[in-house]
């Protein structure tokens, strides 16, 4: 038995599998699948103040080993997400991660203060990178001063008794900056990675596949980048904590991001193709750690950061005659 | 309207999908389509009519992550035999490329039942099916339980080809009466399935259309049911990345009970979907009326 319980800043989590933000909707429909309380957490789709349609289809297209979504961030709004789906998950015992997104600074305010002191919220996502916006500019995770803005004025905003999570974009040429700037800012921890901006075009009809033209790029394609950029951001604040994802299908890529510096890990696009998928990689990851020798989760976190005679001195005997074997 | 435009909430609720790994028990080459029979009773038990199956491709080291979306063609209660689940695959692509090479014997992992069943009438009514292609194929458990209801039935099936028409014997069995049509001729009546329906509406006195097939035709055969002051529930064939309804890509413009149009998506508020609700014509478009596109303004 490894202990999987996991803290990402004031919240402790009894295991470290959460789903990804707009890969779960708000945990309903995989609710049909396994026990929405069992996870970590559930991550909910971003939500903004107002209704929002979403942008016109197609909204999706498979790319090798991943796949780009321009969905726009439909959402039914904060009022009705309060009243049916936070009370849909409360109900069913799951610990909630709500992602909010907004257009401009006062807007993520806003969110923050409807969700204040709600007892359905363990956790605030600040999506400040979501790629299916109309301007780059509006990428708020793209540049240094806008990230912190918003990360500041949420954080004031909002519950202190809730960690403020940031949600950064790897589209840029230094993510750790991006993260220090978050963290003088007052944030808790990172999510990351959101998706990559990119695009297809589709040969027959010599026109963009999706109807918002790019979109962004998720699944185990992107998973190195992902690897890259938990490393990059534990290196630079090892003190924040980090929800790792991108790409991850099993609980051998689980545990990269938990080796890499990741407290805990979001399944997202595995999900669309196997909606039993963060269950599975949650027993998985538990058992990659118990062959290794980690008694905890949370010995494990970072551990490739330490040099080899670190990690040597650290891993218990049995670890190393299963190493071998493998 | 004729009971048929709404369907009991509670059924719906009882019939969860699941999620099995199927031994593959038959596979028949039919035209240009590739019928799958796949032991799956837990599946099975509970599918109806209209729904449909969302099948990996690939094996377990795919690089193709997403599901491939099929219209249940018939389903074998675990009573009988183990419990199988049939559907139609058209290749078009590597994902069914793939699944058409399977074999006998080998597993699929299926997740199903998925979406919402046609509707059925409450009390017997007249019904015009009408499929395009392989979409003929949900037409045919449907047609067994109107009949099985009481209702008369007609069917119409059509396609490009003679060798893209899909089930037209087993109609013939199932129904009795069948007419074909294709674009060229080739088999039945040159020419478009809704070019027939409004001699079937009239022949039975149909108090309701349903169909399955290509956007087109749908359209089409939603707007002969209007001329007519009938119903049509119609099965679309969007794309879909998981068609569990977390993903949010399958998303039509769809008028709402309240007169108020919204992006819903075709996997879990559909497949089936009341033809005058969904606005056709805006579909790959944002319409200014939707609710919530003013949102989309400026970011």
């Amino acid at each position: 038995m490894v202990d999987l319980t996991t803290r990402l800043g004031s919240l402790t989590l009894p295991n470290p599998v959460l789903t990804a933000s707009g890969c779960a909707a708000a945990g309903r429909e995989l609710g049909q699948f396994f026990d929405v309380a069992a996870l970590g957490a559930i991550v909910t789709k971003s939500i903004m103040v107002e209704p929002r349609s979403g942008r016109p289809t197609p909204r999706m297209a498979e790319t090798p080993s991943g796949m780009l979504n321009s969905i726009g961030l439909q959402g039914p709004g904060i009022d009705a997400f309060i009243e049916h789906d936070l009370a849909w998950l409360a109900e069913h015992g799951a610990r909630t991660v709500v992602s909010i997104a907004g257009g401009h600074t006062d807007e993520f305010v806003e969110l923050a203060r409807r969700l204040y002191g709600n007892p359905a919220v363990s956790m605030l996502e600040v999506n400040i990178s979501c790629p299916n916006v109309e301007s780059r500019g509006q990428v708020f995770a793209c540049d240094v001063s806008a990230s912190a803005r918003v990360i500041s004025a949420v954080r004031r905003a909002a519950d202190p008794r809730i960690p403020v999570f940031a949600k950064l974009t790897p589209d840029v040429t230094d993510i750790a900056a991006i993260a220090r700037a978050c963290a003088d800012a007052g944030v808790n921890g990172f999510s990351m990675i959101n998706t990559l901006l990119g695009m297809v075009i589709d040969t027959d009809t010599m026109a963009p596949a999706l109807g918002g033209i790019t979109g962004g790029l998720s699944g185990p394609a992107i998973r190195p980048v992902a690897v890259r950029c938990v490393w990059q951001v534990h290196r630079a604040l090892p003190h924040l904590p980090i929800l790792g994802m991108g790409g991850i299908q099993t609980g051998s890529d689980a545990l990269q991001f938990i080796l890499a510096g990741a407290s805990a890990v979001s399944i997202g696009t595995a999900v669309f193709g196997d909606p039993g998928a963060p269950l599975r990689v949650l027993a998985e990851l538990e058992q990659e750690l118990g062959e290794r020798g980690f008694a905890s989760l949370s010995d494990a976190v970072g551990f490739a950061h330490l040099d080899r005679f670190a990690r040597a001195a650290r891993r218990p005997a049995e670890a190393t005659a299963s190493a071998v074997r493998r | 309207m004729s009971g048929v435009d709404r369907i009991d909430v509670t059924d719906a609720e009882v019939n969860r999908p699941v999620q099995e790994l199927g031994e593959i028990f038959a596979v028949q080459q039919v035209g240009e389509y590739t019928q799958f029979t796949v032991v799956a009773p837990g599946i099975a038990e509970t599918a109806r009519p209209g729904q449909f199956v969302a099948v990996a491709v690939g094996g377990p080291k795919s690089s193709m992550l997403l599901r491939r979306s099929f219209a249940l063609y018939g389903a074998t209660s675990p009573g009988e035999f183990a419990g199988t689940v049939q559907f139609v695959v058209a290749a078009h692509g590597p994902g069914t490329e793939w699944l058409i090479r399977q074999q006998v014997g080998e597993r699929l992992d299926i997740v199903g039942p998925l979406g919402r069943p046609f509707p059925m009438p409450k009390d017997p009514v007249p019904a015009v099916l009408v499929g395009g292609g392989y979409g003929t194929a949900p037409l045919i458990p449907l047609a067994r339980a109107l009949i099985d209801a009481g209702s008369e039935v007609e069917i119409i099936i059509g396609a490009a080809t003679a060798g893209r028409l899909f089930g037209e014997l087993v109609a013939r069995r199932t129904v009795g009466s069948v007419s074909v049509t294709t674009d060229d001729g080739s088999a039945g009546v040159a020419g478009l399935v809704t070019d027939l329906l409004p001699a079937a509406i009239a022949k039975l006195d149909a108090q309701v259309v349903y169909a399955c097939g290509p956007m087109a035709m749908l359209r089409a055969v939603g707007e002969v049911a209007r001329q007519h002051a009938i119903p049509a529930q119609v099965a679309v064939e969007e794309s879909m990345a998981c068609g569990i309804g977390v993903c949010m890509t399958c998303v039509l413009p769809v008028r709402g009970d309240d007169g108020r149009s919204r992006f819903v998506r075709s996997c879990v508020d559909g497949p089936v979907f009341l033809a005058d609700r969904v606005r056709w014509a805006d579909v790959g478009t944002l319409p200014d009326d939707l609710v919530g596109a003013d949102a989309m303004k400026g970011h």
